[in-house]
């Protein structure tokens, strides 16, 4: 168990973290069009002095010993009831710190970029407005103390998610994206609030320090539920089967939304919350398997959806459901994986974040069109595009030295020593990440131009490709500066533990088959789609493709088995809220008016009889009385 | 004499009111009947606190009175008033207070 130290020095500025983000938000909004100038800057400043704060925290972190790094702050109590009590209190501790870095780092290269990418937006105010609000929440979630504030946070990603997928809601479809998003969100958060529930019940606190240190007094069933439900929670955050149908619609939204927001950090709170939750995975082992097995399944499902796509932010939402897969999968495996699943979380967030800027940078250039069988030749009309997302690219197929090799060989080895199979897994869905990614980049930037008319392609503004070269440095080192020289495997092991097994094949061997496999991959979307012609209008293609067209049937099945029938089940309520229930009140309305009707004719207005009914009342009572006294 | 006498002939004269008050269309002759109806009352009052020896029924009919006497201010403004405005003290023609 660590040590937990009051937040002071550096640390004091906790609440700094989420306050500023959330203060440029409010100003932003509410601020009318007077700020309409320099608004934008600001959203940059806010989120600037965070990285500056949280690049601060993390020095101050190192020169503590690795059993000192939690730091606590407590604002105040939030609220109370009997037993009952919650504070606004927040933490860190070295899994909190890299996802701060990785949130306000990214996020700002995401915002500077945004800069250029919305110029010409004239909402461009409420824009950043937004992702400032997103900053705030989803720095709340990962620093809350308590699970009840993590769920606020959680929503707060959840809201900005919403907002800004629908942020051009004049679109139909993106209006429509927004609601699906934030639906399909609800259900995995009903699963968030109902564990939270189970844990209140059980342990009688929804802090961390006190759930964790108290479940070995809960039974394993009791864990498994727990598990179960935040296992659900993180499918709908993190776009996992069978929640997953979200996450290609959310493309709707602005391409830096879609970098920041649903590709390197809203979308994994699902893997942070499974990783933080470690201690009951650790021992509600049937919940880590089915972790496990939702993670292959989306890993499989998001890398065919990825081959199948045309459009260039689908594909690569395909492949970002398929490497949150990986980081799922390999949180399920345990204290073998956890740390690989951060691993590949935090290069993911850097590589992905650039390759979706990569696209937006394409799209900016393309007069925003995604269709990538109208691209082509692109590699000298945009060349830091180009070199920026070949970089990207390289790297989330696992090519060394890149990052994505070493955080995505760091999983396949896990996977190997918890199971051959899953192993073996991981390897073919690396193989298919190599074709996609490689199909990707040669439909974009090689092969003959397929333009459009009247299109003239241009390389990107220096405030977007700055990012671009930095995210793209960040490709390139960020494996293996976190492996050897940030050493993030004792870093995060005082969190989340580490473990590691022998395995059967010996590693150079197995790196060697996964490259040989992903270069086979690559070979045959390079031969497919760089030395062959790419039709501009998508042949009909095999089953499978056709499926992996239609986000492999997603809808469908959310429709047939969830729409439709809340259609019927409405219908018929609705139908008998009509005749049964307003049948009754109306009938028993009528009743009563009718019987009045026939009632009120004894009201003739001749006072002689209103006495002789009187008398007669009377005569009664006093009848009665007599046969009282009588009996 | 025996003071049961009194209380038959109170409820003959109550009867011959009740009678009266159902009958009669005259507004002013039912209102006599209701005077004779509480009379009865007074009287069935008075004999039986004779009968029980104590004060109360005596004390009851002097309220009986005070309440009579206040009813026969107010009914007979009211009777007045229908027949200035109807020119007639029937009971029978004021029913448009009805369904």
């Amino acid at each position: 168990m660590q040590e937990v130290m009051p937040a002071t020095g550096v640390f004091s500025l906790l609440w700094l973290l989420i306050a500023l983000p959330l203060v440029g938000s409010a100003i932003l909004l509410l601020g009318g069009r007077k700020l309409n100038k320099w608004g934008a800057y600001l959203g940059v400043f806010t989120v600037l002095i965070d990285a500056v704060i949280a690049i601060a925290m993390l020095i101050a972190m190192m020169g503590n010993s690795a059993e000192q790094r939690t730091f606590s702050q407590n604002q105040f109590s939030w609220m109370f009831a009997g037993n009952f009590k919650v504070d606004m209190a927040f933490q860190i501790d070295q899994l909190s710190m890299v996802f701060v870095l990785l949130i306000t780092i990214v996020g700002t290269l995401i915002h500077i970029y945004s800069l250029g990418y919305m110029s010409h937006d004239p909402d461009k105010r409420k824009f950043f407005g937004f992702l400032n609000l997103f900053i705030a929440a989803m720095l709340l979630l990962i620093l809350a103390n308590n699970y009840l504030l993590l769920y606020v946070g959680w929503e707060g990603v959840g809201l900005a998610s919403y907002l800004l997928i629908s942020f051009w809601q004049i679109k139909p479809s993106a209006a429509a994206a927004g609601k699906k998003a934030f639906i399909i969100n609800r259900v995995g958060d009903v699963g968030l609030g109902l564990a939270i529930m189970v844990m209140f019940v059980t342990f009688g606190s929804v802090g961390f320090q006190d759930v964790f240190g108290a479940t070995s007094q809960a039974s394993e069933g009791t864990l498994t539920a727990i598990g179960l439900l935040l296992l659900l929670a993180a499918c709908g955050k993190s776009a996992q089967f069978p929640l997953q149908a979200w996450l290609l619609d959310a493309m709707e939204g602005p391409t830096p939304v879609s970098a920041l927001i649903h590709a390197a950090t809203m979308v994994t709170a699902g893997v942070y919350l499974i990783a933080r939750s470690h201690a009951i995975f650790d021992i509600a082992t049937t919940a880590a398997t089915a972790v496990v097995v939702v993670g292959v399944i989306t890993m499989f499902m998001g890398a065919v959806i990825g081959s199948a796509k045309d459009d260039i932010k689908k594909s690569l939402a395909g492949s970002t459901m398929s490497q949150i897969g990986y980081m799922v999968l390999a949180a399920g495996l345990g204290p073998i994986g956890y740390v690989f699943a951060i691993f590949h979380l935090l290069t993911h967030g850097v590589f992905k974040a650039g390759l979706f800027l990569g696209a937006g940078s394409v799209m900016h250039g393309m007069n925003d069109n995604v269709n990538m069988r109208r691209y082509g030749a692109l590699r000298t009309a945009m060349y830091v595009t180009y070199a920026t997302f070949i970089i990207g690219t390289l790297s989330i197929m696992g090519i060394p030295p890149f990052s994505g090799f070493w955080s995505k060989d760091s999983i396949i080895h896990a996977a190997f020593e918890s199971n051959t199979l899953v192993g073996v897994l991981t390897i073919i869905a690396a193989a298919i990440t190599g074709f996609y990614m490689t199909r990707m980049a040669a439909m974009t930037f090689y092969g003959k131009a397929r333009w459009e008319d009247n299109v003239h392609p241009h390389e990107s503004p220096k405030v977007m490709t700055i990012p671009l070269i930095i995210l793209a440095i960040g490709s390139t080192f960020l494996g293996m500066g976190l492996l050897f020289w940030g050493n993030i495997e004792t870093w995060l092991e005082p969190v989340v533990g580490i473990q590691k097994e022998e395995i059967a094949i010996p590693e150079g061997l197995l790196m060697a088959i996964t490259l040989v496999l992903v270069l086979a991959g690559a070979a045959y979307g390079w031969i497919q789609y760089a030395r062959r012609e790419v039709p501009t209008v998508a042949p009909r293609g095999t089953w499978l493709t056709r499926a992996a067209r239609q986000d492999l049937y997603g809808d469908v099945i959310n429709d047939t088995l969830v729409v439709q029938p809340s259609f019927w089940v409405s219908r018929f309520l609705v139908w008998f809220d009509g005749s049964w229930i307003d049948g009754l009140v109306n009938g028993s309305a009528a009743f009563f008016g009718g019987l009045s009707g026939r009632l009120r004719h004894y009201q003739t207005g001749f006072i002689r009889s209103y006495a002789l009914s009187m008398v007669g009342g009377a005569v009664l009572v006093v009848l009665a009385l007599v046969l009282v006294r009588l009996s | 004499m025996n003071p049961s006498n009194y209380v038959i002939l109170s409820a003959l004269l109550f009867g011959i009111g009740t009678l009266g008050v159902l009958v009669r269309r005259n507004a002013i002759v039912v209102f006599m009947s209701v005077e004779l109806m509480l009379n009865a009352a007074n009287l069935a009052f008075v004999a039986f606190a004779r009968m029980n020896g104590n004060l109360d029924g005596q004390v009851v009919a002097f309220f009986v009175m005070v309440v009579a006497a206040a009813e026969v201010v107010v009914g007979l403004a009211i009777i007045v008033q229908i027949f200035r405005t109807r020119r007639s003290a029937s009971i029978d023609e004021p029913n448009l207070l009805k369904y």
